[in-house]
């Protein structure tokens, strides 16, 4: 197993991410990208920091602090688009454009 | 912290400085001691008391009366006890704080205790004491009660300051003061506009002498290098012929003017008639202890000066000053006897009076100027406090509304009395001794080479003949025959009698502290204590029985011509003055047409043609020139504006436009749309990476 491997995983995955953001008009599912561009940021941490053998091990750690700031990121997400669904009866991101400059 | 300390350290300093020099003057006497080195509170006590009243007066206990009349009766008693000790043992003190230092000239305040300046500490703060009291009840009731009282405490408190000065400066100061004082208390009833004018009047006269007396200040200090009594005195008797030698003459004459503003002398006498406009207890005070005593006081101060002691200066400032007094005691006293104000009477008496302490002094008596001074002082206090509460039973100043009124108003009547006869110089009352003292001294100057003293003399006589009849002919018109007023006059509250009968008691016995060839403790108090004041004075060791029997008869047959004249009881004004001696009677009603020569002479060019000259100059020139700066101010605030309006706006405006134009371009990026902005970011990220990647 080399790191060229999680690397491409990593990679894909955040592709996977950012393609969903950018075309999903869910604003469900744009948040679930953004939790798969999340994932894909750890499993890079992670792998990185085992290939550099960290004596730290502070790609870890900050994969910890980053999956828990994405729960607590997708709790307040959920929220917000709860009370967008309650006011709109949508959650279609391109109806979302009351901050038009 | 570091002033107040340098402040005290100078005290000290000049206290330590002082006791050096007292153990040097130290002749006769005590020249310390806890009581005369404090003597600076009987001036200050009453400045302070004029600034309380003025702020704190109006709500405080009798509306400030009270604060006033303690702080005069602290001066009566601090006056009384020095007067005590330096009758009985003799006191010389002088202290002084320096203020400042500019060069190698201290500015000194000081205080002087010795014989002449107690002698004025008594006088302000008995008579000021017991006028105070009369005050209380003269002024109830009056628009500006209070506010009297504050320039009534000033007017007392500026004559300390001027009796107390060691040096020309705070004499000036003091001086000062006074003038101002008076300007205030003579315009006390500013509503009536004769008021203002005889306050102005008063200011501006005294204004020209005071012009002079500082020119001759000016001269004194420049020729001696120093302000100090003491230092003038000291070139004086030691006669090193300085430039003092040289300006004396000068130096004295201008001096003098000076004196003659403040003691009214002929021909500046004209104000202090009409300062008869304010209040009857500030016509007492002025006349009596402060204001008029000053110019009198200041001769005194400067006698060795003046008398010449070392015979250094040759000029005779001595001449004109027994001339002009002369002439004063002489021709004003006609002019009161033609006053139908009662007030006016009196007002000229004063004048007449004052002639005869300044010839006096320029007899070479200073002993005897000074003890008419103090008389004086008592019985025309008196007569004033007199006419005073005749007035406020009456309610008219004119004696052709009064008459009869020894009925109504019995003690005023007798004290009335008191003082007309001590005025008149009847054997024992006080003005007699003094007046007598005046005429010997004459006579004694007159017989050692002074000539022109024996003309004098012959007037001072006359005088005397002339103060009694005008004295008859108030006393017989005012109290005598039937009441020719409105109303039922009744006698004053005790507030006002009380006060006369304690000027009576002085104005009866005030002569015997100077009986020649009796007792003569006054000439010791003042001349002999202090070695430096009274040199050069004659004094008369006994009576001059021939000149005493000559006035003593001269004023009786006064007196019955006086009351043959106006003792009878007349209904009209014309029959009152039935008596008239033509030529003469016009020029005394027209008081010599002197007011007039001052009013066309003086004062009318001066409002026309320098007047007109001035507007001229004012309006044209001067406002011409403010008129231009006003005008170029105005061009030149338009350049600015309009730099302001293009430039600095202009940059203002382009900045906003700027701003407002890219915002108009870029407002278009955001569209609002969330996905397409994580796009941008994306796109930034990627630019971003390619960039560390490529660099």
């Amino acid at each position: 197993m080399t790191v060229v491997q999680f690397a491409l995983v990593g990679t894909a995955l955040f592709s996977l991410g950012l393609y969903g953001v950018i075309t999903r008009k869910n604003a469900v599912l744009v948040l679930a990208s953004v939790e798969l561009m999340l994932a894909a940021v750890n499993i890079n941490l992670v792998a990185f920091d085992v290939y550099l053998q960290d004596p730290l091990y502070s790609g870890q750690i900050f994969s910890l602090f980053i999956i828990a700031l994405a729960a607590a990121e997708v709790g307040i997400g959920i929220a917000i688009i709860l009370m967008i669904y309650r006011n709109r009866q949508s959650a279609d991101v391109d109806e979302l454009k009351a901050m038009r400059g | 912290m570091h002033l107040l300390a340098s402040f005290a350290s100078q005290i000290i300093l000049a206290a330590e400085e002082h006791g050096g020099e007292a153990g040097h003057a130290a002749e006769p006497g005590i020249t310390s001691g806890v009581l005369v080195e404090w003597a600076w509170l009987i001036v200050v006590v009453p400045l302070v008391a004029a600034f309380l009243i003025a702020f704190f007066g109006a709500k405080s206990k009798f509306k400030g009366w009270l604060m006033a009349w303690l702080s005069i009766g602290f001066v009566a008693v601090y006056g009384t006890v020095l007067f005590v000790m330096n009758a009985t043992e003799g006191v010389l003190y002088s202290g002084h704080v320096n203020i400042a230092t500019i060069g190698s000239f201290e500015l000194e305040w000081g205080w002087m205790v010795d014989g002449l300046s107690i002698m004025m500490y008594f006088l302000v703060g008995v008579v000021g004491f017991l006028v105070f009291t009369y005050a209380k009840g003269y002024m109830e009731g009056d628009v500006r009660f209070t506010w009297f009282f504050v320039s009534f405490s000033l007017f007392a408190g500026g004559m300390l300051v001027l009796v107390s000065a060691p040096n020309l400066i705070q004499l000036i100061v003091g001086w000062e003061l006074v003038g101002v004082a008076s300007y205030l208390l003579i315009g006390h009833y500013w509503e009536d506009f004769a008021n203002v004018d005889a306050a102005n009047k008063a200011f501006m006269v005294n204004k020209v002498a005071d012009a002079a007396l500082f020119i001759g200040a000016i001269i004194m200090a420049l020729s001696v290098q120093s302000f100090r009594f003491d230092d003038i005195i000291d070139v004086v008797v030691h006669g090193e012929a300085g430039p003092l030698s040289q300006y004396a003459f000068w130096a004295g004459l201008m001096i003098f003017i000076g004196a003659m503003g403040k003691s009214a002398q002929f021909p500046l006498h004209v104000w202090l008639p009409d300062a008869m406009a304010g209040p009857t207890p500030v016509s007492a005070l002025m006349h009596a202890a402060t204001m008029v005593t000053a110019g009198v006081y200041l001769l005194g101060r400067l006698f060795p000066f003046y008398i010449d002691v070392s015979g250094l200066f040759g000029g005779d400032v001595r001449n004109i000053i027994i001339v002009i007094g002369g002439l004063t005691l002489f021709l004003t006293g006609f002019l009161a006897i033609v006053q139908d104000d009662i007030k006016k009477v009196l007002a000229y008496s004063t004048v007449s009076q004052l002639g005869y302490m300044v010839a006096a002094m320029g007899a070479g008596a200073y002993t005897a100027g000074l003890f008419h001074l103090f008389t004086h002082a008592f019985f025309k206090a008196l007569l004033f406090l007199g006419a005073g509460s005749v007035i406020h039973a009456v309610h008219s100043n004119n004696m052709s509304d009064m008459g009869g009124l020894r009925k109504y108003m019995p003690r005023t009547f007798w004290t009335f009395v008191v003082g007309t006869l001590a005025l008149i110089g009847i054997f024992p009352f006080a003005g007699f001794f003094s007046k007598d003292e005046i005429l010997a001294s004459m006579q004694y100057a007159g017989a050692h080479g002074q000539g022109v003293a024996n003309f004098i003399l012959v007037l001072g006589i006359l005088g005397a003949f002339v103060t009694a009849f005008y004295m008859t002919r108030a006393v017989a018109l005012t109290f005598f025959g039937e009441y020719k007023g409105h109303g039922e006059p009744h006698e004053s509250g005790p507030w006002m009698t009380w006060p006369l009968i304690g000027l009576g008691v002085f104005a009866a016995i005030g002569g015997w502290v100077n009986i020649p060839g009796v007792y003569t403790g006054f000439t010791e108090w003042l001349a002999t204590r202090n070695p430096l004041t009274g040199m050069g004075d004659h004094h008369a060791e006994s009576f001059n029985w021939p000149l005493v029997f000559i006035t003593s008869g001269i004023v009786i047959l006064s007196v019955v011509i006086g009351w043959r004249i106006y003792g009878k009881d007349a209904e009209t004004q014309a029959e009152r003055d039935s008596f008239r001696i033509g030529g003469l009677w016009p020029l005394w009603q027209n008081l010599y047409f002197i007011d007039e020569f001052y009013m066309r002479g003086i004062v009318r060019p001066i409002k026309g043609a320098i007047a007109q000259a001035v507007l001229w100059f004012d309006m044209r020139v001067i406002d011409g020139v403010v008129n231009g700066i006003g005008l170029g101010a105005i061009k030149v605030a338009d350049g600015v504006r309009s730099a302001d309006e293009y430039v600095v706006d202009g940059v203002y405006n382009a900045t906003g436009a700027a701003t407002g134009a890219s915002g108009g371009v870029l407002r278009r990026t955001f569209t609002g749309r969330i996905q397409q902005y994580a796009a941008f970011s994306f796109v930034g990220v990627i630019v971003i990476a390619v960039l560390f990647i490529v660099l």
